[in-house]
């Protein structure tokens, strides 16, 4: 009897790596998905927290591809072990605080060891020669199987031509003539390949799956380490720099102010780890205060909360501020003028 | 089936996808074909994808109960 050879796919819910994994079942592989929780990860229904988003589908894209390509997908959560790859990337960050080659290099390495514990046999992704600036180069393809320690066991079947053949190829697990030469930044032979495959919807790469890729969270978490002396953060933290206004009108503390109904909702889940503010004369958000506050921080900041109130033009507007044990004491403050919100304290 | 008492309760409130899937995956690995697990989530995404997760990995959802802005999915392990 054949042995059915077992191959685990990286997937991140984009057209690439859907295709590379049904480029393996078109030739006899069994194929199983992985999928790799950061925290950073970028999600359609992390946007629907806002109202003005939630007519959008909220789906998770690595699930659906998986349920399309008739695969089982597990989650890896990798949000504490993932910490130092971003602290320290031995190859650098790209544009923003994106590591993205140690970040692949990472991932190849974690599904090495998946693997084995499962007992597969290799690793496929969707890369692609030339796709991406930081992390999908000729030079990096090397780097991503040796320093993960993959090495012949990683194939990337949509540019495998390209590339010196792996151990797959090697042992006639698989053809080579049935992987794929596509190189650069062109995505019309992924496009017409999916149409040969069948496949009609795939999710449309819209600036990459990482929030790190993302020039204003990447402020937001580089203004966070700052505030704390040291490169660190919870998942929480980095899950809140995903929502709201965020203002740093001293560098003891910050002010995360809901924009909206929605994000009000998401934030009033963290009532009891942070001081909370809310207007209570006017309509008006819900904001948070993350830091060291002395009483006069608390009106400053209860001064900046007013004036993203419907109360803005009034003379007084009243808060109710909510210490993490649940104890209250009401404020009444002049909501901040316009001007004296200062372009710096916006992050 | 199982008792009500063998249901294991994830709490994954405030949680945003994929995390609710992942305290999920994780607590169906410890558990046996026929015990359940009842999954209580904020996020509405949940209600997507903890059953299509369920689906790919062969497990069924019993009862899906929407209310006070939470989500409460029950399912039922299946032959791993």
């Amino acid at each position: 009897m054949t042995k059915q050879y077992k191959a685990a796919a990286l997937i991140s819910g984009g057209l690439d790596s859907m295709l590379a994994a049904r480029a393996m079942q078109e030739q006899g592989i069994y194929v199983e998905g992985l999928n790799f929780f950061t925290g950073f990860c970028v999600e359609g229904h992390t946007h629907a927290i806002r109202k003005k988003d939630q007519a959008k589908p909220k789906r998770n894209n690595a699930l659906w591809v998986a349920e399309q390509l008739g695969i089982k997908l597990h989650f890896v959560d990798v949000v504490e072990e993932y910490k130092e790859v971003l602290f320290n990337p031995k190859h650098g960050y790209g544009a923003n605080l994106n590591p993205c080659l140690d970040c692949k290099i990472f991932m190849v390495e974690k599904a090495l060891e998946w693997i084995k514990e499962n007992d597969f046999d290799f690793i496929i992704t969707g890369e692609v020669i030339g796709q991406r600036p930081k992390s999908q180069r000729k030079e990096t393809m090397p780097v991503i199987a040796r320093e993960s320690g993959a090495e012949g066991l990683l194939l990337r079947p949509l540019c495998g031509k390209n590339l010196p053949a792996t151990v797959p190829e090697q042992e006639g697990w698989i053809e080579r003539e049935g992987l794929f030469d596509f190189s650069g930044r062109t995505r019309k032979p992924q496009m017409a390949l999916a149409k040969q495959y069948g496949f009609e919807e795939y999710a449309q790469p819209a600036g990459g799956c990482c929030f790190l890729t993302d020039a204003p969270y990447s402020v937001k978490l580089a203004d966070l380490w700052k505030s704390r002396g040291e490169k660190e953060y919870e998942l929480d933290d980095i899950m809140l720099l995903k929502v709201g206004r965020h203002l740093r009108p001293k560098p003891e503390f910050k002010v995360i102010i809901s924009r909206e109904e929605g994000e009000g909702k998401f934030l009033q889940g963290y009532k009891n780890q942070y001081v909370s503010l809310k207007t209570t004369s006017h309509a008006g958000p819900l904001a948070l205060l993350d830091g060291k506050i002395s009483p006069e921080d608390l009106e400053l900041a209860a001064r900046i909360v007013a004036r993203y109130s419907q109360g803005r033009s009034a003379d007084q507007v009243e808060l109710e501020v909510r210490e993490k044990d649940g104890t209250t004491q009401t404020l009444s403050v002049a909501p901040m003028a316009p001007h004296e919100i200062q372009p710096e304290w916006q992050l | 089936m199982s008792n009500p008492e063998d249901t294991t309760v994830v709490d994954a409130r405030r949680l945003l996808c994929p995390m609710p899937v992942i305290r999920v995956q994780n607590a169906v690995k410890k558990l046996s074909p026929g015990a359940r697990v009842e999954a209580i989530c904020t996020d509405p995404g949940a209600l997507s994808d903890i059953p299509a997760w369920a689906r790919i990995n062969g497990h069924k959802i019993i009862q899906t109960i929407s209310r006070n802005d939470e989500h409460i999915i029950t399912l039922e392990v299946g032959e791993k």
